[in-house]
């Protein structure tokens, strides 16, 4: 109770104090896509340091992580904005699957619960963004329902969003699944991991705040 | 056992979205497959999900599983997203959504003909 009050607070002390003018961009998606991966990568090319822990264990991120006034140049053009990283969206969490992760119950069952909290800020979070990355794993089957309960509410919120198929230096990514899934969209195919295509994805996220 | 709920268009048309998700939940939460006529709003998906994280933090439930069939399965999911956004709007009855618990719909194959065969085996194990 304490927690939930005290996230409430947290959440209306920054809606007062942030600087109303910044861009919000929102990385979202399904958990161990690599949103804090791509988050590193963003801050370590423009500020030089890193803001999220990664992890292969899912739900790594837990709490809403805000770094503030990244500076992207692209082509002559500069892009100031605030990048928010998100706990990954799930319809279910079993927090025997951390234990088989190896980790010891009491911290699993700890880890399971902070995740459910994390679910329900990254979806109330989601409103306030001017742009959202969907961070996707390539290697994975890309019509999941998180998914498409995500784009599904980006589309009713008129959020504009990018699809970012993530883990391309994988052999088993496919991106072509991901571009016959998402047709109306830019799909960009990364490796958050070893910075591939980088330059694309922040192409087209100077597109996606242009025609906003 | 594996028990399925159907749930017509009707019984929840006149209802709040919150009924309506707590409803579905209250079915779920006893271990059991609702078959949903028709499709929620993408907003209503999104307070399921906050529901049903709700529940996992108070309980032993594991979650949900959710699918959305539609009629056409050839259609791109942009397409499926948008009907399902147009038609819920005006209160289409076409599709089915299937929720059930995490811990029992292991896979649900986005694939009418063996939701067909996964139904009629539930009642077959319902009728012994
Ligand atoms: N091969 C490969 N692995 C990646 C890439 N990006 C992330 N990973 C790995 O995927 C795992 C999950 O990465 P995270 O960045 O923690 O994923 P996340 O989306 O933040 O996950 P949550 O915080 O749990 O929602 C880690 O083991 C990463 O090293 C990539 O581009 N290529
Ligand atoms: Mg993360």
């Amino acid at each position: 109770m304490i927690k939930v009050i005290s996230d409430f607070i947290k959440r209306i002390f920054f809606q007062i104090f942030q600087d109303r003018s910044a861009l919000k961009i929102g990385l979202y998606g399904p958990p161990n896509s690599g949103k804090s991966t791509l988050a590193n990568k963003i801050c370590k090319d423009w500020i030089g340091e890193e803001m999220s822990k990664v992890s292969n264990i899912p739900h790594e991120t837990r709490e809403i992580k805000i770094k503030e006034k990244i500076t992207v140049k692209h082509k002559n053009k500069e892009l100031t904005f605030n990048l928010v990283d998100t706990p990954g969206l799930a319809t279910k969490i079993d927090y025997e699957d951390f234990v088989k992760k190896g980790m010891k119950a009491a911290q699993a069952k700890k880890r399971a619960k902070e995740a459910t909290r994390g679910v329900i800020e990254s979806i109330k979070w989601m409103d306030s963004m001017d742009a959202i990355l969907v961070v996707l794993d390539a290697t994975e089957n890309p019509y999941s329902q998180v998914n498409i309960t995500l784009i599904g509410n980006l589309v009713a919120r008129k959020i504009p969003l990018v699809v970012v198929a993530n883990k391309i230096d994988m052999k088993k990514a496919k991106i072509k699944k991901v571009e016959a899934a998402f047709p109306q969209y830019d799909v960009v195919g990364i490796s958050a991991l070893k910075g591939h295509n980088m330059e694309e994805l922040y192409e087209s996220i100077f597109k996606l705040i242009r025609e906003r | 056992m594996l028990t399925l709920q159907f749930i017509p268009y009707k019984e929840i048309q006149s209802l709040s979205s919150e009924k309506r998700i707590s409803k579905i939940l209250n079915i779920v939460k006893n271990d059991k497959i609702v078959l949903l006529q028709g499709r929620l709003f993408p907003e209503e998906e999104t307070t399921l999900i906050e529901r049903t994280m709700e529940q996992i933090s108070r309980s032993k439930f594991k979650g949900v599983e959710i699918c959305t069939v539609m009629p056409n399965t050839n259609q791109t999911l942009i397409d499926k997203i948008r009907n399902s956004i147009a038609s819920a709007l005006l209160g289409n009855r076409d599709g089915v959504t299937i929720i059930g618990p995490a811990s029992i719909v292991k896979e649900i194959k986005r694939d009418p003909d063996k939701i067909l065969l996964f139904t009629k085996e539930a009642k077959k194990r319902r009728r012994r």
